[in-house]
């Protein structure tokens, strides 16, 4: 047997590729095939059984109904604010642990950036909820300044994901700039390039691939998530709520499933255009 | 160092706010599980030690909390087979398609996760005909933390080369012997920290086991969002919360130091 194997790499390789293959290639990809062919189907309006006819209702409807316009454009809209906070939140800690921090002073970053990821999700958003809450930590910061919390709403959900996500950000921002040769910095300097021409012109442009891989985590998890936007968010709505309450509540999959067509196609269109900055290599 | 003294100091300022801004929320949920008032009002009047009484009594939350810490166990289990067999078979083979194999692999934490979710959910339903239970969330969970093992153990491969394997097999050691003896050892702590990262993203999942999980079976996620709203349990919930982060101390310990090297993969953490 080890013979055979060894003197056949295809087959070894067969071997080795069918099990996780067989899983994640015919299961998992089977199962979002099937999510897309449901989309296609229609429903019932009295029995509530799903009629395997082809249509295109859902997504007319999904298109021409405003409130899902509406939502759609907002839940683009939060992921790509999350996505842009997290950026300017990560970028200037990350530059520090890679370029300016002693080893030890960058091990301890490392460790700290990393341990809220190991702190529960729905802990932290709660404790958003509990900061943001009446008579809550942000009121009592900030109505010294005359202002006030911002309540439960879109700004919460902002701030709520943008703090969940932050650690996907700065650890492959801070990975590639570590890759970042010195010495690069260093001829730009003595070129008589000033820290901020430094950093416009050779850091930023050099760095790009990894905060693209850093967005991919932030746009995506942002764009998928309902929970947060229920605990911090008031009444708004996101995609993920209206697939939420259409796979429960209203039990109509064929919706739910064409409504999450919209994520998976914008993920596709992103990673499908990341591809080319080399941003999947920093993953 | 070139970047000047200005640059430095800016730079010191935003990380140390990012980290007062990363430490707050944390700190105060620790602090809240002491604080007398039910509604966590700030700052706290008085402290006391009856919340986590109460929450020692739980039942519910102690039984959720042996579900999750068994489907992690079980979904890192699978994953690490998984994920160490499809490392081996992309970084010490050429193929056509293998880009793609790279990317199928990815997905399951690229999308978002109600994607994955009700796709599985709909699956096991109506393709598989099983019903929704322990099992669901095993399967579920196993799919995304697949990723965490493999970015692990390619990057770990990708490192080190084949040339340890090659001369192995050039010894006469055959493919079991030489993945015993030589690559296994390799991987050891790359697939200890891969796993551990499993284990984590599997303990902490929410959106896909909401989906994957059948009526009885509570993981200690959706027991948290369950009790979250109601003002009795509150408290009860803020110290559960109080020791998640807590516990979240632990297997950052244990990553450190089980990897000196502590930046390979680990943005695989999702």
């Amino acid at each position: 047997m080890s013979a055979i194997l060894h003197r056949r790499p295809g087959l070894r390789l067969g071997l080795l590729l069918t099990p996780p293959m067989l899983w994640l290639g015919v299961a998992y990809l089977g199962a979002l095939g099937a999510l897309f062919i449901t989309s296609l189907w229609g429903q019932n309006s009295f029995t509530g059984e799903i009629e395997r006819s082809w249509t295109l209702d859902n997504f007319r409807d999904l298109f021409q109904l405003e409130v899902y316009r509406t939502i759609t454009f907002r839940t683009l809209g939060i992921a790509a604010l999350v996505t842009i906070v997290d950026a300017a939140v990560a970028f200037p800690i990350a530059l520090y642990m890679a370029k300016v921090a002693s080893p030890r002073v960058q091990r301890l970053l490392v460790i700290a950036v990393l341990m809220p990821l190991w702190a529960s999700y729905l802990v932290k958003a709660f404790a958003w909820r509990g900061m943001l809450s009446e008579g809550g930590l942000v009121a009592w910061l900030a109505v010294p300044f005359g202002l006030d919390s911002p309540g439960y709403g879109l700004t919460a959900t902002i701030i709520t994901l943008a703090y969940l996500w932050l650690p996907y950000m700065i650890i492959p921002i801070f990975a590639g700039l570590e890759r970042l040769p010195d010495s690069l910095l260093e001829a730009s300097s003595d070129l008589g390039a000033r820290s901020g021409h430094t950093m416009r012109h050779v850091v930023l442009p050099l760095a790009f691939p990894a905060l693209v891989a850093g967005s991919i985590f932030t746009f995506s998890l942002s764009m998928g998530d309902y929970i947060a936007v229920r605990i911090v968010g008031g009444t708004n709505q996101m995609l993920g709520n209206v697939v939420y309450d259409n796979v429960g509540a209203a039990n109509n999959l064929p919706f739910a499933a064409a409504v999450a067509t919209i994520p998976v196609v914008v993920m596709l269109f992103y990673l499908a255009a990341v591809r080319r900055t080399g941003a999947l290599d920093n993953l | 160092m070139t970047l000047s003294r200005g640059m430095r100091i800016v730079l010191v300022i935003f990380t140390v706010l990012a980290l007062v801004f990363v430490y707050t929320p944390l700190a105060l949920v620790v602090l809240n599980s002491f604080n007398t008032s039910r509604a966590f009002a700030w700052p706290p009047t008085d402290l006391t030690l009856q919340w986590w009484e109460a929450a020692a009594a739980s039942q519910g939350a102690r039984d959720a909390l042996w579900v999750s810490l068994q489907v992690a166990a079980l979904a890192t289990l699978i994953s690490l087979v998984l994920g160490t067999m499809a490392g081996l078979a992309l970084q010490r083979h050429r193929f056509f398609g293998r880009s793609s194999v790279s990317l199928l692999i990815i997905l399951p934490i690229a999308l978002p996760g109600i994607v994955t979710g009700i796709a599985l959910n709909n699956a096991f339903r109506t393709i598989f005909g099983w019903d929704l239970g322990f099992l669901t969330i095993v399967v579920a969970h196993a799919t995304f933390c697949i990723v965490t093992v493999f970015n692990n153990v390619q990057a770990r491969l990708r490192r080190l080369g084949g040339n340890l394997e090659e001369a192995s097999m050039d010894l006469g050691a055959g493919t079991f012997t030489t993945f015993r003896l030589v690559t296994f050892p390799m991987l050891r702590s790359a697939l200890l920290a891969g796993g551990l990262l499993a284990f984590g993203l599997s303990f902490d999942e929410i959106i896909v086991t909401t989906f994957t999980a059948g009526a009885q079976e509570q993981t200690l996620p959706i027991w948290i969002f369950n009790n979250m709203f109601r003002p009795n349990q509150a408290p009860v919930v803020n110290v559960v919360a109080a020791v998640l982060v807590l516990a979240s101390a632990i297997p950052i310990y244990f990553a450190q130091r089980l990897s000196g090297s502590t930046n390979e993969g680990l943005t695989g953490a999702r």
